[in-house]
């Protein structure tokens, strides 16, 4: 059905081109002495922010309510994380804090587009321009450093370790979580009242109001729960992958999220796949530019780009036969 | 007259709510972290305005912020959200020192060759973004961000190995003398006319063209647009177009007319999130080429005395772009406006 649609003709053609693509590039990496665990390390900690960012805003989008300050609830989150992550001497703590600070978020603009009626797309960007500004302000106000704070290594986050017969396999548990909230989020969309109302306001939200669901409260709760999965993500930058905090951290991330988003026409366990695949280009990114051998033939600037080019050339391959919702961005008003 | 006036004031009423909410939450920022907001604002504004020599520096800060302003505007009133100028910027800067400073040329060309290089890079910059919105339908909001990144990593590769000081590894060549613009005082230079003459060109193109009209309409009334048979491919060209030379021009003023350096740093420090203020410079400006370089120069004050506040008060001057932020949030509220009538109200 969908996902026969979803490979066929041309599409096929794409999809085992891409497939092809990847193992060609694991087969040379593996050649050239990377070893494919550590790339799967990496490529597992890499999509987990951006999994979580998309599963919310696909969530969002369904209600009809658009958050494309996706960017700037990463930066925000990470240095709210690691602040209280510091005031309670625990980095769980601090990815809830991460988390909290971007739900008020994701509140603040789901109440802004429902009864300020704002354009959603003005008010995400404010944003991520307001992070631009405020987090190197509050670097400066609370830690007295420009640009860069770097806190306890005892606050990160610990890792689950695996012993494999190809040796120490470790991965953080808000992976693990990331997964599960993609998953339940299409079960939670696709076969519960609750996902059959957010469906609902974002396609025809005159007839849910007519049936007595408050189509404001839907889409305050979905803007809500984007904000805090966003937050969680941007939190667990800081506290479960670098180790530190920066001002242009969150590099965008939100961004290529957002584009997963688009990329799964708003299918959360597409958006995974797609998370998943801007995840490998980062991690691809990552080993290239450590390991000896290939980053001499290859400049480190170039090997950057790459997590960007395959978000331009996804998004590019797969657009065309998406359908998003009837009433997206628009804010509802009652005749 | 006094009914244009009055019109004049309306469009004017939302922004200057904007600017109010933001400096006040600005306000309550410094308050929350010990500072005195007061004596943070006077700082500020006597640091942006306070003087002859203040007012050159803050027109300086304010000049890309002009041309930055009209991409994302001229964006808008065709109803694209193009957020693209940050890449273009950069590209234009490179663009601008490839031939402002290697290659030799007479007086006077060389300004002007510089000066278009720095646009005609800009320009060439927007047509992936803009092919891919006109054939395959990606929408810019995500594609113009990742060009963005795509341009501040080729930038620094461009940096690191072509267009390096050979005195100085932490910077790119700089301008030669013959592709300076000349210095008006402090950090102004004459480039400020040209990026006003570019503002007030754009203006005559979208209000007093046939291809302007088109544009506009496709932004205020797609349906109308379409019935009328109005080429959208053509808008969504001539609209990343505009954006990239105009973004392109505020990376070259910022080599060709910006002293003390004429060049940009290894980091891009000095031009880093020109593009992004831009936004809410055009939004300030009401998406008008002229609203913008009076936005522009309210912003660039901004920029320029926030670091008064910083040094007398201790408040980082990032502060503003936090304070910018604000400014366009509030602006996403229709509903501003319906404040501003109710405080009208009040008063008759």
């Amino acid at each position: 059905m969908r996902l026969r649609d979803l490979v066929s003709g041309r599409k096929r053609l794409y999809l085992f081109g891409g497939l092809g693509l990847l193992a060609a590039s694991i087969y040379f990496l593996w050649q050239t002495g990377v070893g494919s665990m550590r790339l799967l390390e990496t490529t597992l900690i890499a999509m987990t922010p951006l999994t979580l960012a998309a599963t919310g805003e696909c969530i969002n989008e369904k209600a009809g309510v658009i958050n494309i300050g996706l960017e700037g609830i990463f930066l925000i989150a990470a240095l709210s994380g690691v602040y209280w992550a510091e005031i309670f001497q625990s980095g769980v703590l601090g990815l809830v804090f991460g988390s909290l600070t971007g739900a008020l978020i994701g509140f603040f603009l789901g109440v802004m587009s429902v009864y300020g009626k704002a354009d959603q797309i003005i008010a995400g960007m404010g944003i991520n321009l307001l992070a631009i500004g405020l987090v190197p302000f509050l670097l400066m106000a609370i830690w007295a450093f420009p640009g860069i704070h770097i806190f306890p290594r005892e606050l990160m986050v610990p890792r689950v370790r695996l012993d494999t017969p190809q040796g120490l396999f470790s991965m953080s548990p808000v992976t693990l979580l990331a997964i599960g909230a993609a998953i339940l989020a299409y079960v939670l969309l696709h076969r519960t009242l609750l996902g059959l109302r957010i469906r609902a306001v974002g396609e025809r939200p005159e007839a849910v109001d007519v049936a007595g669901v408050s189509v404001a409260r839907v889409r305050i709760l979905t803007s809500t729960l984007g904000g805090a999965l966003a937050g969680l993500g941007g939190a667990f930058m800081p506290l479960g992958w670098f180790g530190g905090l920066t001002k242009e951290m969150a590099a965008g991330r939100g961004y290529i999220a957002l584009a997963a988003v688009v990329f799964a026409g708003l299918n959360p366990l597409l958006a995974l796949a797609g998370a998943f695949l801007f995840g490998f280009s980062e991690a691809l990114a990552f080993t290239i530019v450590v390991t000896p051998g290939i980053k001499d033939l290859v400049p480190f600037y170039f090997v950057q780009m790459t997590p960007y080019l395959v978000t331009i050339v996804a998004l590019v391959l797969v657009l065309g036969g998406r359908r998003f919702p009837r009433a997206i961005g628009r804010p509802y008003r009652r005749e | 007259m006094s009914e244009r006036l009055w019109s004049t004031l309306r469009s004017v009423a939302p922004p200057v709510v904007a600017i109010a909410v933001g400096l006040f939450v600005g306000a309550l920022l410094m308050l929350s972290f010990g500072f005195d907001p007061v004596r943070g604002y006077v700082a500020l504004f006597r640091g942006s305005y306070g003087s002859p020599e203040a007012w050159m520096e803050s027109l300086a800060f304010s000049t890309p912020l002009m041309v930055t302003a009209i991409t994302f505007a001229v964006g808008m009133s065709a109803g694209l959200f193009n957020i693209c100028a940050e890449g273009h910027m950069y590209m234009g800067a490179a663009g601008a020192i490839a031939v402002g400073g290697m290659v030799s040329l007479p007086p006077g060309l060389h300004l002007v060759a510089a000066t278009a290089a720095a646009m005609l890079v800009g320009g060439l910059w927007a047509l992936p973004a803009a092919l891919l919105k006109m054939w395959r339908g990606v929408h810019e909001v995500v594609s113009t961000i990742m060009f963005n990144w795509i341009a501040f990593w080729f930038v620094l590769y461009l940096i690191r190995f072509h267009i390096t000081d050979p005195g100085r590894a932490e910077r790119a060549t700089p301008a030669m003398i013959t592709a300076r613009y000349p210095v008006l005082g402090g950090s102004l230079t004459g480039v400020i006319f040209v990026v006003i003459a570019f503002c007030v060109a754009i203006y005559f193109l979208l209000w007093h063209t046939g291809l302007g009209y088109e544009l506009r309409l496709a932004g205020d009334n797609p349906d109308a647009a379409r019935y009328a048979g109005v080429s959208f491919r053509r808008v969504i060209l001539l609209t990343f177009l505009i954006g990239g030379l105009a973004a392109g021009l505020a990376g070259g003023s910022q080599i060709l007319g910006r002293p003390p350096s004429w060049t940009v740093y290894a980091t891009l420090g000095n031009l880093l999130n020109l593009g992004f203020q831009g936004i809410g410079v055009a939004l300030i400006g009401r998406n008008h080429p002229i609203g913008a370089i009076f936005a522009a120069v309210f912003f660039g004050g901004l920029a320029h005395g926030g670091r008064f506040m910083e040094y007398e008060v201790g408040v980082s001057a990032e502060m503003v772009g936090a304070i910018n932020g604000i400014i366009v949030i509030a602006l996403a509220l229709p509903e501003i406006l319906r404040i501003v009538k109710r405080v009208r109200a009040v008063k008759e």
